[in-house]
């Protein structure tokens, strides 16, 4: 006997994974709740919502989060959705602390010193200011954001000035690390150098748990592909089905390699725009160009999405495209190759840089394209995860051919250390499994 | 691997002689250093095989236990290398300098100034290779939690009484060469790698011999040629020309010269506990001590190569002019020396079989500040070193093409530099820069590129607090100037909780009485489980 | 590109006509040689060799080989290693099976039953093995499997291999037990040694889920039992590791690996490794004719590594230095191309990678000369 399997609702399930949230953090015992969020999936949505919840419930609250940009990110959004709470943002007293977009707001109070925060119903800084906070009032609340981000060490540091925690992050994304080597430490709960929700967890097994189940942002094209290369045990849907986003354009493809690329990707959420293989350097002149000339013609050709947020076509404008790299001096070349091209407004930014941000379509330069090698760098599973994980309708990657070769002769013969947690998947193996989907939707490159 | 250093050993390969990859030395290199390349038996931890140990290179002395298995020539040995190692670190101890350190006042709170001791200098322990660190550091897990008879008289196998003392300093030492920078335990293989390029792999980089045949060539002889010998290459008896310099032997000696050796050993013993009078007792007895001279004869000669390689290592060092900022990072080793020389005369126990949760993040967090220290450092030591930096475009030099005065509104200066650089620096907007400034840095931040493609740079502070900047605290026009994007100093971190104050998120304060998290001066770890099985 | 790895060993026909003809390679009258753990770490450290992928599939004598071809592998074992080893092993298995275990943490495992496998040559041994496993599970108790052996295709050949031993628990799981003899001092052992290990194991549990999916009622564990002496004693002690992502990374990588078939079509006619029938020369041409992949990493793990080192060092091949060399080289493979194109002999320097090798080299003169210039002020920043 076969029991029909009952339809995905994203929204109820999505809801039903928020409401357990904020019960478990209003309402529940345990000192942490952890919540799992893979890409997109509204978790600073989700930090938001419990961060005026606590608030109205009276309970003092701090907020850890990992970078100035995200925390300004932060008081922006509360601002915008409660104008009238009283935010306390705790800064360096480095100049250009905070972002100015904060002065133009007038119930966020700014200052160096914790003191001048005092009673403010939130307050919020990143981990490294919140560390020098001494000899203060413990918080009954505290929301830690991007905690998959924070190093062990850093919550350390912050772990005294709260009574209990709300720890969100997405597991898939780059991991913390250390300029120096932490061997020694390794198989230790307390590990320095691992995350703060490994050790967190290690110490206290019995917290609860959650993981929102659905991603908003990535596509039914996308999800997939995601969950099973970077979450293989802890999969998520998308919260959109495959026709309820479109991509278009109004002129007609002309037939060159990025014409094709753009219009598989439109129609498949995914394009591979193959140059042929060589090695080059990291800055590959051909493949920098392909990315901006692709980037030039999404804009010339009129793109235009449609989706569950505007039912007539929105206009693919320079703001919602992003280009990512592995590195800097990529970035850098892109963006003087748009630039020589005519093209503005596109953001351009390594991997690490677009942690966290939303596009509808991204031009990805592979982090392997063109290499002699493959280092432990290049392979990493958050790098990978994060640039293909940006986008709301269409993700195309700009590649050398070979890369599926350079893996082989660079085989992932990591040292295993006692006691340590298994970090899923594996650099190497993600790669070959992104690979091996992106072939499916390959266009040799062709002026 | 950086371009730089890459090209360098290609330079190599096409020279068949090292190329330099520094123009000053980066580490401290002792007037008396002790210098121990040690020996272990293959197939058992912490099982010493031998070792030649001093201060002297023409001088050494060799410790060589005969019998691996036997507990009590074990013992032996390390008693011994107690009494080589201790007396040299004591020499230390007494020779002192007034200091001032800063400490929190438990009273008031606040931070107030103390005068403490310094020890003037510091004991430096040189070994062959990294697995010689690895060694040092693993004789002291093994001997630090020994018991004597004195500590103990119920302990049923003692250690002799200096022992756990030597097994507390090498951990020190092991822990500390662990600290970017720090020259209180290192390598001769490091050294040499840090300073100058092989037309090898890094992996190769790892064998002493081939590493000095590329530095330090015999006469006519190419690096490739001398290194391939050093590597390969045996006598007619099948035996390393170039032993390998530890702690782990050759096979090929184990199994052709070693094993019979200490067969040999074992039936002496044998025969002389079997002895039945006085004559056979006296022939047993010779054959004993003739059998002992071989295998010492035999370790010896697997160890002197090595000892001597080391030290040519050493005077290869010497050659090189010291780097500026060397003695402030050996000033650090002398503080660590000094702390743990404390601790042991305040009778604290022995170091921890693993560190606490505080004790683990507060040595990664000065590890890293020790890496970011050292890599400036470096850097601003060495030209050769900051060309790597500009090439990476963290740094640049550049000359000054115009200085313009500009103040801030309350009449601070903040002269406006334009520089003309060929490098390319990853500027963003507003950066901040470093130049070392009578070897203080100055901070400038990045304002603007200019048409003709020069900079501009604003500078922000150490000008004196008149309205006019000091005499020589601007740059003029025309001087060359070397800027970083990195800091020249690393910010202190935050301090962390006490041990009592442990967060619920890491565990919570430890439980009295438990390993691991208890205050250090009330819990003594308890010493290995000595069983039967204990040898071979 | 995503192929699963196949099921099950090669038809027979196909396993004779390739089993006839790796014979050939290996020479007649010369029995294959068991993939090892070197072997195993040499295909785990350069999976895209195809001189290596030819020799261990056919299974030659490399060591023997490299001899022959005036390069002898630097490998050889002390006997106190050795001696240590076995006492070691011994110690772990004694006690029918119940000190192994213990360490698996179960105390009161009844009665374990420690068939015998004997059986000739590796065929029958194998298909003894498959036979104790089946009854083991079908029993319900514990049983110790020591040394089984274990078959697995590897590009197309099929391969056997020796774990130290497999427990078969009462429920019908399979768990692979590799005994090694570096210590693990306070629970912590050294990682790389540990990694090689956990591969090792990664591909008995392949080769066991075969022999699972044809069993009834068997499951394969996919953490092994590593056991160590602890600290400074022999005194065994264990450590659970989970080898998933070892399992996943070599199955990709089984399944990627060029079919040795191939590589050996691709031989001139009538090649042949056979180190017994065949002089130096001729061994050294028959090498040749299989292209290496040498990088220094393979010195640690093949017997071939230095005679490898020695051509790939003739050639002037940028990986003799490392294979991190090459990550900002770009398509410059040959050190005499690098400092040419570093010297502005050669290269377009409208390339990056040139053009940042002529900043690099002289940036590096520069800092060079002023050093060797007594007369400047020391130091690089002022």
């Amino acid at each position: 006997m076969t029991i029909p399997e009952p339809r995905f609702d994203p929204s109820a399930e999505a809801g039903r994974a928020t409401d357990g949230i904020l019960a478990d953090t209003l309402h529940g015992t345990s000192r942490g709740v952890v919540v799992d969020s893979p890409p997109g999936a509204g978790k600073s949505t989700l930090v938001v919502r419990a961060a005026l919840e606590l608030a109205a419930a009276g309970r003092p609250l701090m907020v850890v989060a990992q970078t100035n940009a995200q925390v300004d990110d932060l008081v922006l959004r509360l601002a915008e959705k409660e104008p009238g709470l009283e935010v306390g943002r705790l800064h360096s007293s480095d100049s250009d602390a905070y972002d100015k977009a904060l002065d133009d707001l007038a119930n966020v109070r700014k200052s160096a010193k914790p003191g001048e925060l005092t009673g403010l119903p939130v307050v919020l800084s990143t981990s490294a200011k919140w560390a020098h906070v001494k000899n203060v009032e413990p918080w009954a609340h505290a929301i830690v954001d991007e905690a998959y981000q924070m190093r062990s060490d850093s919550l350390l540091a912050v772990a005294g000035l709260f009574e209990r925690a709300l720890f969100v992050g997405d597991p898939g994304q780059l991991d913390p690390f250390s300029v120096v080597g932490a061997e020694q430490w390794a198989g230790l709960s307390y590990d320095p150098s691992a995350s703060a929700v490994s050790t967190l967890l290690a110490h206290n097994p019995e917290l609860p748990q959650h993981r929102l189940p659905v991603s908003w942002r990535l596509p039914a094209s996308a999800a997939p592909l995601v969950s099973d290369a970077f979450y293989p045990y802890t999969p998520f849907r998308s919260g959109t089905g495959p026709g309820d986003r479109k991509l278009s354009f109004s002129v007609a493809s002309d037939g060159s390699g990025p014409d094709r690329v753009l219009d598989e990707a439109a129609e498949s959420g995914w394009g591979l725009l193959e140059l042929p293989a060589r090695t080059t350097p990291r800055t590959d002149p051909e493949a920098v160009g392909a990315v901006a000339l692709v980037v030039r013609r999404l804009l010339d050709r009129g793109g235009a999405a449609v989706s569950e947020r505007s039912e007539t076509p929105a206009p693919l404008t320079p703001d919602r495209v992003a280009v990512g790299t592995a590195h800097r001096d990529q970035a850098a070349a892109v963006r003087a190759a748009l630039a020589r091209l005519g093209v503005t407004g596109v953001t351009v930014d390594t991997a690490n840089r677009l942690q966290g941000r939303e596009y509808d379509v991204t031009v990805v330069l592979h982090p392997l394209s063109g290499r002699p090698d493959a280092t432990a760098f290049h392979l990493e599973t958050g790098r990978l995860c994060v640039l293909a994980s940006r986008h709301r309708h269409a993700c195309i990657v700009v590649c050398r051919a070979g890369v599926a070769d350079l893996l082989d002769e660079h085989p992932s013969t990591e040292p295993v250390r006692l006691g340590a947690a298994v970090s899923f998947p594996d650099g190497w193996e993600a790669n070959h499994a992104v690979l091996s989907h992106l072939a499916e939707h390959r266009v040799p490159w062709r002026p | 691997m950086s371009l730089i250093s890459a090209l360098a050993r290609m330079e190599a390969v096409e020279s068949g002689r090292a190329q330099p990859l520094a123009t000053v030395r980066h580490r401290h290199v002792s007037a008396r250093p002790l210098v121990l390349v040690p020996l272990t038996t293959a197939g058992e931890a912490g099982a010493p095989l031998g070792a030649l140990v001093g201060t002297d290179a023409e001088a050494p002395r060799l410790l060589v236990v005969t019998q691996p298995r036997d507990r009590d020539l074990r013992f032996s040995f390390l008693a011994d290398l107690a009494e080589e190692v201790l007396p040299y670190v004591d020499s230390f101890t007494d020779v002192v300098e007034a200091a001032e350190r800063s400490e929190v006042d438990p009273e008031t709170g606040k931070k107030v100034k103390v005068e403490v001791e310094l020890c003037a200098d510091a004991p430096q322990l040189i070994v062959p290779s990294r697995a010689g660190i690895e060694y040092v550091r693993l004789l002291g897990r093994s001997t630090r939690f020994r018991r004597t008879a004195e500590q103990d008289p119920e302990t049923p196998f003692p250690a002799p009484p200096r022992v756990p003392l030597l097994g507390r300093w090498l951990t020190h030492y092991g822990d500390r060469a662990l600290v970017p920078g720090s020259s209180l335990l290192l390598a001769a293989t490091d050294l040499l790698n840090r300073h100058w390029a092989t037309g090898q792999s890094s992996l190769e980089d790892q064998h002493l011999g081939a590493l000095l045949a590329w530095i330090d060539p015999r006469d006519g002889e190419s690096g490739p040629e001398g290194a391939l010998r050093a590597e390969v290459g045996r006598d007619e008896r099948g035996q390393l020309l170039c032993p390998p310099a530890g702690p782990a032997t050759d096979p090929a000696f184990d199994n052709r010269l070693l094993a019979p050796a200490i067969e040999r050993y074992d039936r002496a013993r044998l025969a002389l506990g079997a002895a039945e009078d006085g004559e056979a007792a006296d022939a047993g007895l010779g054959e004993l001590h003739r059998a002992e001279r071989e295998v010492r004869r035999l370790v010896a000669s697997q160890l002197k190569p090595t000892w001597d390689a080391v030290w040519r290592a050493l005077g290869l060092l010497r050659e090189l002019p010291v780097g500026a900022r060397v003695e402030d990072r050996w000033t650090r080793d002398r503080w660590s020396f000094t702390g743990h020389r404390d601790r042991v005369v305040a009778g604290e126990p022995p170091q921890p079989r693993r560190d606490d949760v505080i004790a683990a993040a507060s040595k990664l967090a000065n590890r890293e500040r020790a890496q970011g220290q050292l890599e400036a450092q470096e850097a601003l030591d060495d030209p050769l070193v900051l060309a790597a930096r500009r090439l990476a475009g963290e740094a640049f030099a550049a000359e000054v093409a115009e200085v313009a005065m500009a103040y801030t509104e309350k009449n601070r200066p903040r002269p406006l530099l334009t520089v003309r650089t060929e490098d390319r620096p990853h500027l963003a907007e507003k950066a901040k820069v470093f130049r070392s400034l009578d070897g203080k840095p100055q901070a400038a931040e990045f304002v603007r590129y200019e048409e003709d493609g020069s900079l501009v740079l604003r500078l922000l502070d150490r000008m004196g607090r008149s309205k006019e900047p000091a005499a020589g605290s601007v740059p003029e026009k025309g001087e060359r100037i070397s800027w970083t994007l990195f800091e020249h100093e690393q910010r202190v971190g935050p301090k962390l909780p006490e041990p009592e104050d442990t967060p619920w998120t890491h565990g919570g304060p430890p439980a009295p009485g438990s390993a691991g998290g208890t205050p250090r001066t009330d819990a003594v770890e308890l010493p290995d489980a000595v069983t039967p099985e204990d040898v071979l | 590109m995503s192929a699963s790895l196949d099921s099950g060993l090669p038809r027979p026909s196909q396993t004779t006509t390739l089993r006839q003809r790796l014979g050939e390679l290996r020479g007649p009258g010369t029995a294959p040689r068991a993939l090892d753990a070197r072997a195993l770490a040499a295909l785990a450290a350069n999976p895209g060799c195809r001189r290596r992928a030819l020799l261990d599939g056919a299974g030659v004598d490399k060591a023997a080989l490299a001899s022959r071809l005036g390069s002898p592998a630097p490998f050889g074992q002390s006997q106190f290693a050795i001696m240590r080893g076995n006492s070691f092993e011994a110690k772990v298995k004694a006690d029918g099976g119940r000190e192994l275990l213990r360490l698996l943490g179960v105390e009161e495992p009844g009665a374990v039953s420690v068939p015998d496998l004997a059986a000739a040559g590796p065929q029958g041994r194998t298909a003894r093995t498959a036979l104790a496993l089946r009854e083991a599970t079908a029993a319900g108790t514990w049983t110790l499997l020591d040394h089984p052996l274990v078959a697995l295709e590897v590009a197309g050949s099929p391969v056997y291999l020796e774990p130290d031993a497999v427990v078969v628990s009462p429920d019908g799981r399979w768990t692979v037990v590799e005994i090694k003899s570096f210590p693990m001092i306070d629970g912590a052992a050294d990682a790389s040694k540990v990694g090689a290990a956990a591969r090792q194991s990664a591909v008995y549990v392949l080769a066991l889920e075969r022999t699972a999916a044809v069993t009834e009622g068997a499951t394969v564990a996919h953490s092994v039992l590593l056991v160590c002496p602890k600290d400074f004693s022999n005194v065994p002690t264990a450590s659970v590791v989970d080898v998933r992502k070892q399992r996943s990374v070599t199955r990709r990588q089984l399944a990627r690996l060029i079919r040795i078939e191939e590589i050996a079509d691709a031989l001139p006619e009538g090649t042949t490794f056979d180190v017994e029938g065949c002089s130096s020369a001729e061994l050294t041409e028959a090498v040749e004719s299989v292209p290496h992949a040498y990088a220094p990493e393979c010195l640690a793990a093949c017997e071939l590594a230095f005679h490898c080192r020695a051509r790939a060092r003739e050639a002037g091949a940028v990986e003799t230095l490392g294979r991190a060399v090459r990550g900002e080289l770009g398509g410059l493979t040959t050190v005499d191309a690098v400092l040419a194109a570093a010297r502005g002999e050669a290269g377009d320097p409208e390339d990056p990678a040139v053009a940042a090798l002529r900043r690099a080299r002289a940036m590096r003169q520069e800092a060079l000369d002023r050093a060797s210039a007594p007369s400047e002020e020391a130091g690089a920043c002022r």
